[in-house]
């Protein structure tokens, strides 16, 4: 028992080395920072949908909405109301919030695979909007000519805008802090109400918990913190995309998750970095990088559905 | 105005037929294995274009009638390989499964067939309008019209009347016990599975002549077909069709007064729908 303790730690204390060193050592094994920069933003997107799909046991496909929202909501601000980034920060989530609330009223009672087809639909609104409304959002050739601001603490100057590893704090601050926050909230007896709502809806239910009203805040929570990532997303690229609204990028969340590892708290993290580098990748190799992804999700659900995490435990626990 | 609204409404109506003959094999899929096929705008996509690969060799006729049978075949291989050993298991995976399924076969048929739009003639006589005032009115949309809902008449006549359809429907209800009564469920599955592929091939080969062909002609048309579903009612066929065709019909109608909210309206009357009436138009209470 104190031996798994002391893995545990161990691992911990690895991943936090790993992440505050990566500018340092990425360039060494291939990579660039950027790239570290949206494995950061990715995995906390994949995190926060894994709260609801890994420990709430709710299937939802289209988390893609969210992180655009916060994609756009940050875009637009910067780009027509204040170019300041934490305004741009502030409004992206909270846009995402007030939509995930009221979607999330309309669909909290369903259950899934019901639940899975009105997340997906649903997504699919802001994509058409963002889509359409042409002369705001830039239509499908999305929203250019804004960047990220440095930031002024009055006292001290970020400069996030010039160069890629102050930026890459920026963004693993925010990472910290949610996760941070995620983990306590697991930890809380309001997380562990999630676990036995995940693992037996109706006798959860019998016990006089309010499983509607408890999916609804998990559902608020992912949302949250995806639409936290989205405009991280925005920064990074200093460029909104309609297809962080589209639902293959829901997808791609739900297999991050899955490839590290749906029960486990860093599991998404873990395959959120090898999919962004797979990625990356894959794509300066083939025109066909569709086929690959796609290959990549079928090879998975066959053979590997307990992901990275789910596997070494497995083998380290028999 | 008047044939303007009419033209849309027509418009959407025949939309909305291809939706609906899409979310019918869909919900079948759904309701008896509880796969939610995400690659069912992929092979509708492989049966158009199997179609414009046959039709010079057999004709357009000749391709209609086999591109739709190819397309459930390689369907059934796809469920023998690939999804048969997801049932029972989360829904999670036939999901992603099928969500890269639908990735490769878009991709594939890109790489075969090339990323062009491609001409995909009908036979003349089927494309003159009928008549010079109401000019919308081609051949081919009515004969459109009628071959969806003989499609749709027959597939209810196979799922009414026969024997594999009596049990499909009673497999929707309890598959276990329909297990035990003797009934093989893997073969079930299986034809089941292949029926849906097949309407998913007709939609295909009649969208061709219709919208044009090329690559992205099914995933823009998996998307409505979900919001049919979920407005019908998950679990009931009747209100997967009415479902279809009203969603059809609304953004036509959408598209006379304000053309760009087209696509998005169509989610607003799911939002609606889900409000008011959270089982869909004729869901059944409590199955979901």
């Amino acid at each position: 028992m104190i031996d798994r303790l002391y893995w545990k730690y161990a691992a911990d204390a690895l991943i936090w080395l790993l992440l505050l060193t990566m500018p340092f050592w990425l360039n060494w094994v291939g990579g660039y920072t950027q790239l570290g920069t949206q494995i950061v933003v990715m995995a906390l997107a994949a995190m926060a949908l894994n709260f609801l799909l890994g420990y709430t046991g709710v299937l939802s496909f289209g988390h893609a909405a969210y992180f655009g929202l916060g994609v756009y909501g940050a875009g637009l601000t910067i780009k027509y109301l204040i170019p300041s980034t934490l305004t741009g920060m502030a409004v992206g989530v909270l846009t995402a919030v007030v939509a995930a609330a009221i979607i999330g009223l309309l669909i909290v009672h369903l259950r899934g695979i019901y639940f899975a087809m009105v997340t997906i639909a649903f997504g699919q609104v802001f994509y058409f909007v963002a889509y359409r409304w042409n002369n705001v959002t830039g239509g499908d050739d999305g929203l250019s000519n804004w960047n990220r601001m440095p930031i002024d603490f009055g006292f001290a100057r970020l400069d996030i805008l010039h160069s890629p590893v102050a930026f890459y704090y920026f963004v693993l601050f925010f990472f910290v802090v949610s996760v941070a926050i995620m983990a306590a909230l697991l930890r809380s007896p309001f997380g562990r109400t999630l676990l036995a709502i995940r693992e037996n809806e109706r006798r959860a239910r019998f016990l006089g918990i309010p499983v509607d009203r408890h999916i609804w805040l998990s559902w608020l929570i992912s949302c949250t913190f995806v639409g936290l990532a989205g405009t991280l997303y925005a920064f990074l690229n200093n460029f909104a995309d309609p297809h962080t609204l589209y639902w293959e990028q829901s997808g791609v969340f739900v297999i991050m998750a899955v490839l590290g590892g749906m029960r486990s708290f860093w599991g998404p993290l873990i395959g959120a970095a090898i999919f962004v580098a797979l990625q990356d990748y894959v794509s300066t190799m083939t025109q066909n990088w569709m086929s690959f992804i796609g290959l990549f999700f079928v090879l998975i659900v066959l053979f590997f559905p307990r992901g990275v995490l789910g596997v070494i435990r497995r083998k380290t626990s028999s | 105005m008047t044939q303007l609204i009419l033209f849309n409404v027509f418009n959407g109506l025949i939309i909305g037929a291809f939706y609906a003959l899409m979310a019918l094999g869909l919900s079948l899929i759904l309701n008896l294995s509880g796969v939610i096929n995400f690659a069912h705008g992929g092979f509708l996509a492989i049966g158009a274009y199997l179609a414009f690969t046959l039709m010079p060799f057999i004709g357009f006729w000749g391709a209609l009638v086999v591109a739709p049978i190819l397309t459930a075949i390689f369907g059934l291989i796809i469920e023998r390989l690939l999804i048969r050993p997801l049932y029972g298991r989360d829904p999670l995976y036939s999901l992603l499964l099928t969500f890269g399924l639908a990735f490769m076969f878009e991709d594939g048929t890109r790489f075969i067939w090339g990323p062009q739009t491609l001409p995909f003639s009908v036979p003349d006589w089927l494309s003159s309008p009928l008549s010079s005032e109401y000019f919308f009115l081609t051949g081919y949309r009515l004969f459109m019209v009628a071959l969806v809902s003989l499609a749709v008449i027959v597939l209810f006549i196979v799922l009414g009347r026969t024997r594999l359809g009596m049990r499909i429907r009673a497999g929707t209800l309890d598959l276990e016990t329909v297990s035990v009564l003797g009934v093989n469920v893997r073969i079930l599955r299986s034809l089941n599975f292949g029926l849906g592929i097949y309407m998913a091939g007709l939609a295909g080969v009649l969208a061709a002549g219709m919208l044009g062909l090329q690559p992205t002609i099914g995933s823009e048309l998996i998307m409505p077909s979900f919001v049919a579903i979920i407005i019908g009612g998950l679990g009931s066929l009747p209100g997967t069709l009415v479902g279809g065709l009203l969603i059809g019909v609304a953004s036509g109608v959408t598209t006379v007064f304000f053309p760009s909210a087209s696509e998005a309206v169509i989610y607003v009357m799911m939002g609606l729908i889900l409000l008011v009436r959270p089982r869909g138009l004729f869901g059944e209470e409590g199955r979901f």
